[in-house]
């Protein structure tokens, strides 16, 4: 019998021995995304990444509103990493527009950059510990998340969604005593995180579900495009902060991890590892900011780009973000297009998770520090 | 309002009747000089909205360029050359040649981005690669716009109208899913590719791609 079906839809003929399975787009292995997933008894034999659950049309959004409009939707897609996602939107514009930065604005996206990379990190940690087993490592970093939002929640007045960069610069200047509190803050934090070092990354019972699973090579990490932690722990030194530093970057101190193994577990530690150098990041800011000045320029009401367009890029949590913009003389983008670290290594999953055990999944797949609502965008 | 799709019609200062915050809108009736001086008084940016400034063209971006253009001539055009990023257009006849030799020659290695945009006005429908390098130090700034036109039919069925291309996923293999992306959100579909399936949207979608310019938001 031949049946219509609709566009897209095809019938599955059933193998004896190999099982579909879905995993997601609810199941909260996966986040809000589904996994096609073919296993053979214990052992998957292939996987097809189906996203788009979560797909809200965020660039086709952005072609309705003018510049300044745009910013509090396009940071929904990750709001654990708000001003990270915004700051290319933010330099593309600055770029479209003319506009200059004042200086003391830079130092302060930067330590708004950091602190939001840091609250990312924890979060996904949190999440990596819970899904392997290990419920100590979801509610530490849940809890020291809450110093890094404070400390936003002082700059910006929000907690999750702060909108705090805008074209220009930021949206308003840091509280009184902030310098003396963020410093406060970051110092007692770098004391936690070495405790997590001990308590989660020895731990044997991750090393062994970790060490060896999932192993890109190098070579394959560039040929799909990977980017940020993954494309670092196969050992690609890659860093937008370094290769094309942005606003004050090349004056700080800081440096790239960069492993060579390859697998869930250097995948896993390198954002770690990251938080690190984003306190000396955030450190040396302080330290270097102009003391005073203003942290906006303003801009003229519904201000038009010209017909032009622009390319910019910054490292975010999860690897670079890059926007597109293309203007034609309207207060409003003819498009955007968003290029996500999330979406560019989606194309790994089904090369890291053929022949794992479907239970070792969300070890390799956690380890990808992929966030579902960013790649659908 | 709608999306703006007249590149060449003079726009109508919409200052006026967008903003919504009165106080900082000149009333209608202010002369040029009251308005300048209203303007200044507010501390607002009075410059142009896109100053016009000559940028010296980089020399190692120049030299590139002059590679790509050097080799195949009148079959390409050089868009722009600025500082650390370079676009160039291909006939889609072409686009495979070109992109190997930026892959074999350039030692470009992968893609970061392929979005569409869709120009209705001239029936036509632009994809655009971003790509970039991991291995060559030089490169590590630079992002290499390569960028083709496809023809759009106000009709769409896709993946049997003529809004078609070759795909590049044999020259660079992380095209994969961004090529889907723009299948299933601008209906082009690219030739050679493996798996011309459907991402990001329902399975039982049946609109038009959703990012072309004659998809409207509702109650927009």
């Amino acid at each position: 019998m031949t049946t219509q079906l609709p566009p897209g839809m095809h019938i599955e003929t059933v193998d004896e021995k190999i099982m579909t399975l879905n995993v997601g787009p609810q199941h909260p292995g996966s986040g809000h995304m589904r996994l096609i997933i073919k296993v053979d008894g214990d052992y998957i034999v292939s996987c097809d990444p189906d996203p788009g659950y979560v797909h809200r049309g965020e660039e086709k959004m952005a072609e309705y509103r003018n510049y300044i409009q745009n910013i509090p939707h396009l940071e929904r897609p990750v709001i654990h990493d708000s001003s990270n996602i915004l700051y290319p939107y933010c330099l593309g514009v600055e770029e479209l527009l003319g506009i200059e930065v004042p200086e003391r604005a830079k130092y302060i996206r930067v330590i708004a950059a950091e602190l939001n990379r840091c609250i990312y990190i924890l979060y996904w940690l949190a999440i990596y510990g819970i899904f392997l087993g290990h419920s100590t490592m979801f509610m530490w970093p849940a809890g020291d998340r809450e110093l890094f939002i404070d400390l936003l929640e002082a700059m910006s007045g929000a907690r999750v969604t702060h909108a705090y960069l805008v074209p220009g610069g930021v949206r308003n200047d840091l509280p009184s005593n902030f310098e003396e509190r963020c410093l406060r803050q970051v110092e007692y934090f770098e004391k936690r995180l070495r405790e997590y070092e001990a308590i989660f990354y020895q731990n044997p019972i991750l090393k062994a579900r970790t060490e060896g699973s999932g192993i890109l090579s190098r070579t394959d990490a560039i040929r799909l495009g990977t980017t940020g932690s993954v494309l670092r722990a196969s050992g690609v030194d890659f860093d937008v902060r370094k290769k094309e530093p942005y606003d004050v970057y090349e004056n700080l101190d800081f440096q790239t991890i960069v492993m060579k193994e390859g697998d869930s577990y250097a995948r896993s530690r390198i954002p770690y590892l990251e938080m690190f150098e984003s306190c000396r990041i955030i450190k040396d800011a302080l330290k270097k900011m102009p003391k005073s000045g203003s942290v906006r320029t303003k801009l003229k009401p519904n201000p038009k780009g010209g017909n032009d367009e622009v390319y910019r890029r910054i490292e975010s949590g999860r690897g670079a973000i890059g926007y597109y913009i293309v203007s034609n003389n309207r207060p409003e983008p003819y498009r955007v297009k968003i290029s996500v670290g999330s979406f560019r290594n989606l194309i790994c999953m089904p090369y890291l998770l053929k022949g794992e055990k479907l239970g070792n999944m969300p070890a390799v797949y956690w380890g990808l520090n992929y966030w579902p609502v960013e790649a659908d965008r | 309002m709608s999306s703006g799709t007249d590149k060449d019609v003079e726009v109508k200062d919409t200052a006026e009747e967008h903003s919504t915050s009165s106080e900082n809108t000149k009333p209608d009736s202010m002369s040029k000089d009251e308005a300048k001086k209203f303007y200044e008084e507010k501390g607002l940016d009075l410059s142009p909205d896109v100053p016009v400034k000559p940028k010296p063209i980089p020399a190692f971006e120049k030299s590139l360029a002059d590679k790509v253009s050097s080799k195949f001539g009148d079959k390409i055009t050089v868009d722009y050359v600025r500082a650390d990023r370079i676009r160039v257009t291909a006939k889609r006849e072409n686009i495979v040649d070109v992109a190997k030799f930026i892959r074999d020659e350039l030692k470009y290695d992968h893609a970061e981005s392929v979005s569409g945009v869709d120009y209705p006005d001239s029936s036509e429908i632009e994809v655009i690669y971003h790509l970039g390098s991991y291995t060559d130090e030089k490169l590590g700034r630079q992002i290499f716009a390569l960028a083709t036109r496809v023809p759009r039919e106000d009709v769409p069925n896709p993946g049997s109208d003529s809004t078609r291309t070759p795909s590049l996923r044999d020259v660079f293999y992380s095209v994969e899913f961004h090529e889907r992306e723009c299948f299933e959100m601008f209906g082009v579909y690219f030739e050679g590719h493996p798996d011309m399936r459907r991402l990001l949207l329902p399975e039982d979608w049946a609109d038009i791609p959703p990012f072309r310019k004659d998809f409207k938001i509702k109650g927009r």
